[in-house]
Protein backbone atom coordinates (compact mmCIF):
# COMPACT_ATOMS: atom_id res chain seq x y z
CA UNK A 1 0.00 0.00 0.00
CA UNK A 2 2.89 2.43 0.80
CA UNK A 3 3.40 2.53 -3.16
CA UNK A 4 0.25 3.29 -4.26
CA UNK A 5 -0.77 6.15 -1.75
CA UNK A 6 2.22 7.97 -3.43
CA UNK A 7 0.28 8.04 -7.05
CA UNK A 8 -2.32 9.96 -4.69
CA UNK A 9 -1.27 12.78 -5.42
CA UNK A 10 -0.93 11.93 -9.47
CA UNK A 11 -4.64 11.25 -9.65
CA UNK A 12 -5.32 14.49 -7.69
CA UNK A 13 -3.57 16.58 -10.17
CA UNK A 14 -5.06 14.39 -13.12
CA UNK A 15 -8.37 15.83 -11.70
CA UNK A 16 -7.56 19.04 -11.06
CA UNK A 17 -5.72 19.52 -14.06
CA UNK A 18 -8.61 18.13 -16.50
CA UNK A 19 -10.78 20.13 -13.74
CA UNK A 20 -8.82 23.69 -15.20
CA UNK A 21 -9.45 22.75 -18.70
CA UNK A 22 -13.07 22.04 -18.16
CA UNK A 23 -13.72 25.42 -16.12
CA UNK A 24 -11.69 27.82 -18.78
CA UNK A 25 -13.72 25.80 -21.90
CA UNK A 26 -16.91 26.96 -19.43
CA UNK A 27 -15.92 30.62 -18.73
CA UNK A 28 -14.90 30.90 -21.69
CA UNK A 29 -18.34 29.97 -23.85
CA UNK A 30 -20.07 32.26 -20.82
CA UNK A 31 -18.10 35.31 -21.45
CA UNK A 32 -17.32 34.68 -25.27
CA UNK A 33 -19.10 36.60 -27.81
CA UNK A 34 -20.37 34.73 -31.26
CA UNK A 35 -21.93 35.62 -34.76
CA UNK A 36 -22.04 32.87 -36.58
CA UNK A 37 -22.90 32.78 -39.88
CA UNK A 38 -22.50 29.58 -42.91
CA UNK A 39 -19.20 30.51 -44.50
CA UNK A 40 -17.35 31.11 -40.93
CA UNK A 41 -18.78 26.99 -39.94
CA UNK A 42 -17.06 26.08 -43.06
CA UNK A 43 -13.68 23.81 -43.07
CA UNK A 44 -10.83 25.83 -43.66
CA UNK A 45 -9.14 25.58 -47.20
CA UNK A 46 -7.44 29.18 -47.93
CA UNK A 47 -10.75 30.72 -49.12
CA UNK A 48 -11.55 27.97 -51.94
CA UNK A 49 -14.98 25.79 -50.99
CA UNK A 50 -14.19 22.48 -49.94
CA UNK A 51 -15.03 19.67 -53.04
CA UNK A 52 -14.25 16.70 -51.59
CA UNK A 53 -14.38 15.35 -48.16
CA UNK A 54 -10.59 15.40 -46.32
CA UNK A 55 -10.70 11.97 -45.22
CA UNK A 56 -9.16 10.76 -47.92
CA UNK A 57 -6.37 8.29 -47.98
CA UNK A 58 -3.19 8.77 -47.03
CA UNK A 59 0.62 7.83 -47.60
CA UNK A 60 0.51 4.34 -46.41
CA UNK A 61 4.03 5.40 -44.72
CA UNK A 62 2.66 6.57 -41.61
CA UNK A 63 1.12 3.44 -40.47
CA UNK A 64 4.63 1.93 -41.10
CA UNK A 65 5.96 4.01 -38.79
CA UNK A 66 3.17 3.41 -36.57
CA UNK A 67 3.96 -0.05 -36.89
CA UNK A 68 7.97 0.40 -35.86
CA UNK A 69 7.30 2.62 -33.09
CA UNK A 70 5.75 -0.54 -31.54
CA UNK A 71 7.95 -2.79 -32.13
CA UNK A 72 11.05 -0.69 -31.40
CA UNK A 73 9.58 1.28 -28.15
CA UNK A 74 8.36 -2.13 -26.39
CA UNK A 75 11.78 -3.64 -26.81
CA UNK A 76 13.08 -0.16 -25.47
CA UNK A 77 11.25 -0.68 -22.79
CA UNK A 78 12.66 -3.99 -21.75
CA UNK A 79 15.92 -2.19 -21.51
CA UNK A 80 14.60 0.17 -18.61
CA UNK A 81 14.67 -2.57 -15.59
CA UNK A 82 17.58 -4.09 -16.67
CA UNK A 83 19.06 -0.48 -16.47
CA UNK A 84 18.11 0.06 -13.08
CA UNK A 85 19.23 -2.88 -11.68
CA UNK A 86 22.26 -3.06 -13.47
CA UNK A 87 24.52 -2.99 -10.38
CA UNK A 88 23.24 -6.42 -9.17
CA UNK A 89 23.30 -8.63 -12.40
CA UNK A 90 27.21 -7.24 -13.43
CA UNK A 91 28.80 -9.24 -16.26
CA UNK A 92 25.68 -11.77 -16.73
CA UNK A 93 23.25 -9.16 -17.13
CA UNK A 94 25.65 -6.81 -19.68
CA UNK A 95 25.72 -9.83 -21.75
CA UNK A 96 22.25 -10.80 -22.08
CA UNK A 97 21.34 -7.19 -23.09
CA UNK A 98 24.15 -7.46 -25.58
CA UNK A 99 22.69 -10.52 -27.56
CA UNK A 100 19.00 -8.61 -26.63
CA UNK A 101 21.01 -5.28 -28.29
CA UNK A 102 22.23 -7.80 -31.19
CA UNK A 103 18.62 -9.20 -32.23
CA UNK A 104 16.91 -5.79 -32.11
CA UNK A 105 19.84 -4.42 -34.56
CA UNK A 106 19.07 -7.43 -36.61
CA UNK A 107 15.55 -6.44 -36.76
CA UNK A 108 16.15 -2.46 -37.19
CA UNK A 109 19.28 -3.19 -40.33
CA UNK A 110 16.46 -5.74 -42.01
CA UNK A 111 13.99 -2.41 -41.58
CA UNK A 112 16.62 -0.56 -43.17
CA UNK A 113 17.67 -2.66 -46.06
CA UNK A 114 13.62 -3.55 -47.26
CA UNK A 115 13.35 0.85 -47.33
CA UNK A 116 10.86 0.68 -44.76
CA UNK A 117 12.74 3.88 -42.98
CA UNK A 118 13.07 5.83 -46.50
CA UNK A 119 10.36 8.24 -46.61
CA UNK A 120 10.28 9.43 -50.31
CA UNK B 1 -6.32 13.09 5.67
CA UNK B 2 -3.96 15.97 5.48
CA UNK B 3 -1.26 14.60 4.62
CA UNK B 4 -2.62 12.67 1.94
CA UNK B 5 -5.42 15.01 0.25
CA UNK B 6 -4.88 18.67 1.58
CA UNK B 7 -1.51 19.11 1.40
CA UNK B 8 -1.13 17.56 -2.24
CA UNK B 9 -4.07 19.78 -3.68
CA UNK B 10 -2.64 22.55 -2.27
CA UNK B 11 0.82 21.67 -3.65
CA UNK B 12 -0.65 21.20 -6.59
CA UNK B 13 -2.90 24.41 -7.27
CA UNK B 14 0.11 26.00 -6.30
CA UNK B 15 2.18 24.44 -8.89
CA UNK B 16 -0.45 24.80 -11.85
CA UNK B 17 -0.91 28.47 -11.34
CA UNK B 18 2.91 28.96 -11.32
CA UNK B 19 2.59 26.88 -15.00
CA UNK B 20 0.08 28.95 -16.13
CA UNK B 21 1.84 32.36 -15.47
CA UNK B 22 5.00 31.02 -16.55
CA UNK B 23 3.52 29.89 -19.79
CA UNK B 24 1.86 33.84 -20.24
CA UNK B 25 5.26 35.11 -19.38
CA UNK B 26 7.11 32.91 -21.47
CA UNK B 27 5.33 33.95 -24.64
CA UNK B 28 6.31 37.27 -23.85
CA UNK B 29 9.80 36.52 -23.54
CA UNK B 30 9.79 34.30 -26.54
CA UNK B 31 8.26 37.44 -28.80
CA UNK B 32 10.93 39.45 -27.26
CA UNK B 33 14.04 36.97 -27.49
CA UNK B 34 13.52 36.61 -31.19
CA UNK B 35 12.07 40.15 -31.96
CA UNK B 36 15.80 41.62 -30.43
CA UNK B 37 17.29 38.45 -32.77
CA UNK B 38 15.81 40.60 -35.70
CA UNK B 39 16.45 43.69 -34.45
CA UNK B 40 12.79 44.68 -33.44
CA UNK B 41 11.61 45.43 -30.76
CA UNK B 42 9.03 43.47 -29.98
CA UNK B 43 5.58 44.26 -27.90
CA UNK B 44 6.26 47.60 -26.77
CA UNK B 45 2.68 49.29 -26.23
CA UNK B 46 0.70 47.42 -23.09
CA UNK B 47 2.55 48.46 -19.86
CA UNK B 48 6.53 49.32 -19.91
CA UNK B 49 8.39 47.15 -22.34
CA UNK B 50 5.33 45.28 -22.80
CA UNK B 51 5.56 43.47 -19.79
CA UNK B 52 1.45 43.66 -19.26
CA UNK B 53 1.03 41.53 -22.45
CA UNK B 54 1.52 38.51 -20.65
CA UNK B 55 -1.68 39.79 -18.88
CA UNK B 56 -3.90 41.26 -21.79
CA UNK B 57 -3.23 38.09 -23.68
CA UNK B 58 -4.98 35.46 -22.18
CA UNK B 59 -8.02 37.58 -21.37
CA UNK B 60 -8.26 38.30 -25.37
CA UNK B 61 -8.19 34.73 -25.56
CA UNK B 62 -11.08 33.87 -23.55
CA UNK B 63 -13.13 36.66 -24.78
CA UNK B 64 -12.47 35.35 -28.22
CA UNK B 65 -15.43 33.56 -29.99
CA UNK B 66 -15.06 29.89 -30.21
CA UNK B 67 -15.75 28.02 -33.34
CA UNK B 68 -17.07 24.75 -34.04
CA UNK B 69 -16.93 23.66 -37.78
CA UNK B 70 -20.25 21.84 -39.23
CA UNK B 71 -18.50 19.39 -41.26
CA UNK B 72 -16.17 18.45 -37.36
CA UNK B 73 -16.95 15.66 -35.24
CA UNK B 74 -18.19 17.61 -31.82
CA UNK B 75 -17.68 15.56 -29.10
CA UNK B 76 -13.92 15.13 -30.28
CA UNK B 77 -13.13 18.37 -31.22
CA UNK B 78 -14.03 19.86 -28.01
CA UNK B 79 -12.22 16.27 -25.79
CA UNK B 80 -8.74 16.67 -28.11
CA UNK B 81 -7.19 20.03 -26.46
CA UNK B 82 -7.95 18.70 -22.86
CA UNK B 83 -6.38 15.63 -23.96
CA UNK B 84 -3.39 17.89 -25.26
CA UNK B 85 -3.40 19.87 -22.14
CA UNK B 86 -4.14 17.47 -18.99
CA UNK B 87 -0.28 15.33 -19.90
CA UNK B 88 1.12 18.39 -20.28
CA UNK B 89 0.21 19.50 -16.97
CA UNK B 90 0.19 15.88 -14.79
CA UNK B 91 3.98 15.71 -16.21
CA UNK B 92 4.85 18.35 -13.83
CA UNK B 93 3.96 15.95 -10.67
CA UNK B 94 6.71 13.69 -10.93
CA UNK B 95 9.00 16.99 -11.27
CA UNK B 96 10.81 17.51 -7.94
CA UNK B 97 11.81 21.32 -7.66
CA UNK B 98 14.26 20.19 -4.88
CA UNK B 99 15.13 17.72 -2.79
CA UNK B 100 12.50 18.22 0.27
CA UNK B 101 9.32 16.87 0.13
CA UNK B 102 7.80 20.10 0.29
CA UNK B 103 9.24 20.64 -3.32
CA UNK B 104 7.52 17.74 -5.39
CA UNK B 105 3.79 16.57 -5.39
CA UNK B 106 4.61 12.85 -5.68
CA UNK B 107 8.40 11.29 -5.92
CA UNK B 108 7.17 7.78 -7.35
CA UNK B 109 10.20 4.76 -7.81
CA UNK B 110 8.89 5.04 -12.05
CA UNK B 111 9.36 8.98 -12.14
CA UNK B 112 10.99 9.09 -15.54
CA UNK B 113 8.86 6.44 -17.32
CA UNK B 114 5.96 7.74 -15.34
CA UNK B 115 7.30 11.08 -17.28
CA UNK B 116 7.68 9.34 -20.86
CA UNK B 117 4.65 7.81 -20.64
CA UNK B 118 2.62 10.71 -19.71
CA UNK B 119 4.00 13.34 -22.23
CA UNK B 120 3.46 10.35 -25.39
CA UNK B 121 -0.23 10.24 -24.26
CA UNK B 122 -0.14 13.69 -26.02
CA UNK B 123 -0.22 12.47 -29.35
CA UNK B 124 -3.47 11.60 -28.84
CA UNK B 125 -4.83 14.56 -28.76
CA UNK B 126 -3.11 16.27 -31.78
CA UNK B 127 -4.10 12.85 -33.75
CA UNK B 128 -7.96 13.46 -32.32
CA UNK B 129 -8.18 17.45 -33.26
CA UNK B 130 -6.56 16.93 -36.66
CA UNK B 131 -9.18 13.69 -37.10
CA UNK B 132 -12.21 15.17 -35.17
CA UNK B 133 -11.87 18.75 -37.59
CA UNK B 134 -12.57 17.11 -40.78
CA UNK B 135 -10.28 19.29 -42.54
CA UNK B 136 -7.38 19.11 -45.24
CA UNK B 137 -4.95 20.63 -43.23
CA UNK B 138 -5.37 19.95 -40.29
CA UNK B 139 -5.53 16.03 -40.77
CA UNK B 140 -2.12 16.10 -42.83
CA UNK B 141 -0.88 18.06 -40.15
CA UNK B 142 -1.99 15.91 -37.26
CA UNK B 143 -0.41 12.62 -39.05
CA UNK B 144 3.21 14.19 -39.82
CA UNK B 145 2.78 15.12 -36.23
CA UNK B 146 1.93 11.97 -34.86
CA UNK B 147 4.34 10.28 -37.32
CA UNK B 148 7.51 12.74 -36.13
CA UNK B 149 6.52 12.60 -31.95
CA UNK B 150 6.71 9.03 -32.19
CA UNK B 151 9.49 8.61 -34.46
CA UNK B 152 11.66 11.11 -31.95
CA UNK B 153 10.22 9.22 -28.70
CA UNK B 154 11.80 5.96 -29.33
CA UNK B 155 15.17 7.68 -29.93
CA UNK B 156 14.90 9.92 -26.61
CA UNK B 157 13.87 6.50 -24.71
CA UNK B 158 16.74 4.47 -25.96
CA UNK B 159 18.86 7.64 -24.82
CA UNK B 160 17.50 7.84 -21.48
CA UNK B 161 18.27 3.88 -21.00
CA UNK B 162 21.52 5.28 -20.66
CA UNK B 163 21.34 7.60 -18.23
CA UNK B 164 19.55 5.09 -15.92
CA UNK B 165 22.22 3.35 -16.60
CA UNK B 166 24.43 5.59 -15.06
CA UNK B 167 22.11 6.51 -11.86
CA UNK B 168 20.62 3.38 -11.68
CA UNK B 169 17.13 4.34 -10.46
CA UNK B 170 14.26 6.15 -12.19
CA UNK B 171 13.03 8.37 -9.11
CA UNK B 172 13.67 12.03 -10.15
CA UNK B 173 14.93 12.71 -6.84
CA UNK B 174 17.01 9.52 -7.14
CA UNK B 175 18.66 10.86 -10.37
CA UNK B 176 19.74 13.97 -8.77
CA UNK B 177 20.93 12.70 -6.05
CA UNK B 178 22.78 10.13 -7.31
CA UNK B 179 24.74 13.14 -9.34
CA UNK B 180 25.48 14.37 -5.76
CA UNK B 181 26.73 11.18 -5.01
CA UNK B 182 29.03 10.64 -8.00
CA UNK B 183 29.79 14.74 -7.47
CA UNK B 184 28.91 15.63 -11.06
CA UNK B 185 26.40 16.06 -13.65
CA UNK B 186 25.44 13.33 -15.80
CA UNK B 187 25.35 16.22 -18.32
CA UNK B 188 29.44 15.62 -17.92
CA UNK B 189 29.65 11.65 -17.92
CA UNK B 190 27.27 11.21 -20.99
CA UNK B 191 27.51 14.48 -23.28
CA UNK B 192 26.01 12.23 -25.66
CA UNK B 193 22.99 11.38 -24.57
CA UNK B 194 22.83 15.03 -23.55
CA UNK B 195 23.11 16.26 -26.89
CA UNK B 196 20.66 13.59 -28.36
CA UNK B 197 17.98 14.24 -25.48
CA UNK B 198 17.91 17.84 -26.68
CA UNK B 199 17.53 17.09 -30.28
CA UNK B 200 14.46 15.02 -29.40
CA UNK B 201 12.73 17.47 -27.11
CA UNK B 202 12.89 20.07 -29.71
CA UNK B 203 11.52 17.45 -31.91
CA UNK B 204 9.07 16.51 -29.19
CA UNK B 205 7.96 19.93 -28.39
CA UNK B 206 7.44 20.79 -32.29
CA UNK B 207 9.85 23.57 -32.03
CA UNK B 208 11.99 24.97 -35.05
CA UNK B 209 13.89 23.38 -36.89
CA UNK B 210 11.60 20.63 -36.75
CA UNK B 211 8.01 22.66 -36.49
CA UNK B 212 6.78 20.43 -39.45
CA UNK B 213 3.76 20.03 -37.89
CA UNK B 214 2.96 23.60 -38.10
CA UNK B 215 4.99 24.88 -41.31
CA UNK B 216 2.54 27.39 -42.05
CA UNK B 217 4.31 27.49 -45.38
CA UNK B 218 2.24 24.23 -46.48
CA UNK B 219 -0.21 23.57 -43.42
CA UNK B 220 -1.54 27.05 -42.67
CA UNK B 221 -1.87 26.08 -38.89
CA UNK B 222 -0.92 22.73 -38.73
CA UNK B 223 -3.26 20.43 -36.26
CA UNK B 224 -5.41 23.15 -34.87
CA UNK B 225 -6.21 25.27 -37.88
CA UNK B 226 -9.65 24.97 -36.91
CA UNK B 227 -9.21 26.24 -33.37
CA UNK B 228 -9.85 29.27 -32.26
CA UNK B 229 -10.73 31.15 -28.82
CA UNK B 230 -10.05 28.67 -25.86
CA UNK B 231 -9.35 25.82 -27.59
CA UNK B 232 -7.20 27.03 -29.32
CA UNK B 233 -5.36 28.55 -25.86
CA UNK B 234 -5.90 25.14 -24.16
CA UNK B 235 -3.48 23.58 -27.57
CA UNK B 236 -1.14 26.75 -26.89
CA UNK B 237 -0.95 26.17 -23.38
CA UNK B 238 0.22 22.26 -23.73
CA UNK B 239 2.44 23.15 -26.16
CA UNK B 240 4.13 25.77 -23.70
CA UNK B 241 4.16 23.31 -20.49
CA UNK B 242 5.63 20.97 -22.22
CA UNK B 243 7.84 23.01 -23.44
CA UNK B 244 8.65 24.21 -19.96
CA UNK B 245 8.49 20.39 -18.42
CA UNK B 246 11.15 19.14 -20.80
CA UNK B 247 13.48 22.24 -20.23
CA UNK B 248 13.05 21.21 -16.41
CA UNK B 249 13.66 17.25 -16.83
CA UNK B 250 16.60 18.10 -18.88
CA UNK B 251 17.96 20.08 -15.98
CA UNK B 252 17.25 17.04 -13.51
CA UNK B 253 18.94 14.73 -15.54
CA UNK B 254 22.01 16.38 -17.25
CA UNK B 255 22.79 19.63 -15.03
CA UNK B 256 21.87 18.43 -11.50
CA UNK B 257 18.64 19.60 -10.99
CA UNK B 258 19.07 21.60 -7.97
CA UNK B 259 22.64 21.03 -7.35
CA UNK B 260 25.29 23.81 -7.52
CA UNK B 261 27.86 23.59 -10.22
CA UNK B 262 30.44 21.05 -9.23
CA UNK B 263 28.85 19.78 -6.15
CA UNK B 264 32.04 17.94 -4.85
CA UNK B 265 34.69 20.30 -4.93
CA UNK B 266 34.46 21.93 -1.40
CA UNK B 267 36.05 25.49 -2.62
CA UNK B 268 32.82 26.13 -4.09
CA UNK B 269 30.34 25.42 -1.19
CA UNK B 270 30.33 28.90 -0.78
CA UNK B 271 27.52 29.11 -3.46
CA UNK B 272 25.00 26.94 -1.42
CA UNK B 273 23.67 30.08 0.00
CA UNK B 274 21.62 30.12 -2.94
CA UNK B 275 18.57 27.62 -2.63
CA UNK B 276 18.40 24.81 -4.77
CA UNK B 277 15.02 25.69 -6.36
CA UNK B 278 17.04 28.96 -7.44
CA UNK B 279 19.43 26.99 -9.09
CA UNK B 280 17.13 24.50 -10.50
CA UNK B 281 14.81 27.50 -12.44
CA UNK B 282 18.01 29.39 -13.49
CA UNK B 283 19.39 26.41 -15.23
CA UNK B 284 15.11 25.63 -16.73
CA UNK B 285 15.82 29.32 -17.91
CA UNK B 286 18.53 28.56 -19.45
CA UNK B 287 16.89 25.70 -21.62
CA UNK B 288 13.99 27.88 -22.64
CA UNK B 289 16.35 30.59 -23.66
CA UNK B 290 18.47 28.02 -25.61
CA UNK B 291 15.09 26.89 -27.09
CA UNK B 292 14.32 30.47 -28.21
CA UNK B 293 17.36 31.03 -29.64
CA UNK B 294 17.28 27.92 -31.31
CA UNK B 295 13.71 29.08 -33.23
CA UNK B 296 15.49 32.53 -33.97
CA UNK B 297 18.38 31.27 -35.80
CA UNK B 298 17.34 27.68 -37.30
CA UNK B 299 15.37 27.41 -41.04
CA UNK B 300 12.99 24.63 -40.74
CA UNK B 301 14.11 20.76 -41.80
CA UNK B 302 12.17 18.87 -44.94
CA UNK B 303 10.03 16.19 -44.01
CA UNK B 304 12.03 13.75 -45.03
CA UNK B 305 15.37 14.91 -43.46
CA UNK B 306 13.78 15.17 -40.42
CA UNK B 307 12.89 11.07 -40.89
CA UNK B 308 15.88 10.70 -41.69
CA UNK B 309 17.85 12.30 -38.78
CA UNK B 310 15.15 10.22 -36.28
CA UNK B 311 15.35 6.69 -37.44
CA UNK B 312 18.60 6.82 -39.38
CA UNK B 313 20.93 8.70 -37.06
CA UNK B 314 20.25 9.35 -33.66
CA UNK B 315 18.60 5.54 -33.15
CA UNK B 316 21.69 4.17 -33.83
CA UNK B 317 23.86 6.32 -31.87
CA UNK B 318 21.28 6.12 -28.95
CA UNK B 319 22.02 2.06 -29.24
CA UNK B 320 25.34 2.67 -29.52
CA UNK B 321 25.66 5.09 -26.40
CA UNK B 322 23.54 2.11 -24.44
CA UNK B 323 26.06 -0.37 -25.37
CA UNK B 324 29.18 1.49 -23.96
CA UNK B 325 27.66 2.81 -20.92
CA UNK B 326 26.93 -0.83 -20.67
CA UNK B 327 30.50 -2.07 -20.69
CA UNK B 328 31.92 0.92 -19.45
CA UNK B 329 30.11 0.33 -15.99
CA UNK B 330 31.07 -3.23 -15.89
CA UNK B 331 34.14 -2.84 -16.52
CA UNK B 332 35.21 -0.08 -15.02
Amino acid sequence: METFEQYVPILLFVLVATGFALFTLIVSALVSSSKYNKVKLEPYECGIEPETDARDRYSVRYYLIAMLFVIFDVETVFMFPWAVIMDELALFGLIEMLVFIFILVLGYVYAWRKGALEWV
Amino acid sequence: MLDTLVIPLLKIVVLLNAILISVTFMVLMERKVIAWAQSRLGPMRVGPYGVLQAIVDPIKLILKEDITPVKADKMLFSLAPILSLVPALVAFAVVPFGGDELFYVADINVGLLFFLSVTSIGVYGIILAGWASNSKYPLLASLRASAQLISYEIAVTMTLVSVILTSGTLSMVGIVEAQLADGVWYGFIQPVAFVLVMIGALAETNRVPFDLPEAETELTGGFHTEYSGMRFSLFFLAEYANIIVISAVTALLFFGGWLRPFPNVEALAFLDIIPGWIWLFGKIFLFLYLFMWIRATLPRYRYDQLMRIGWKLLIPIALANIVVTGIVKVLV
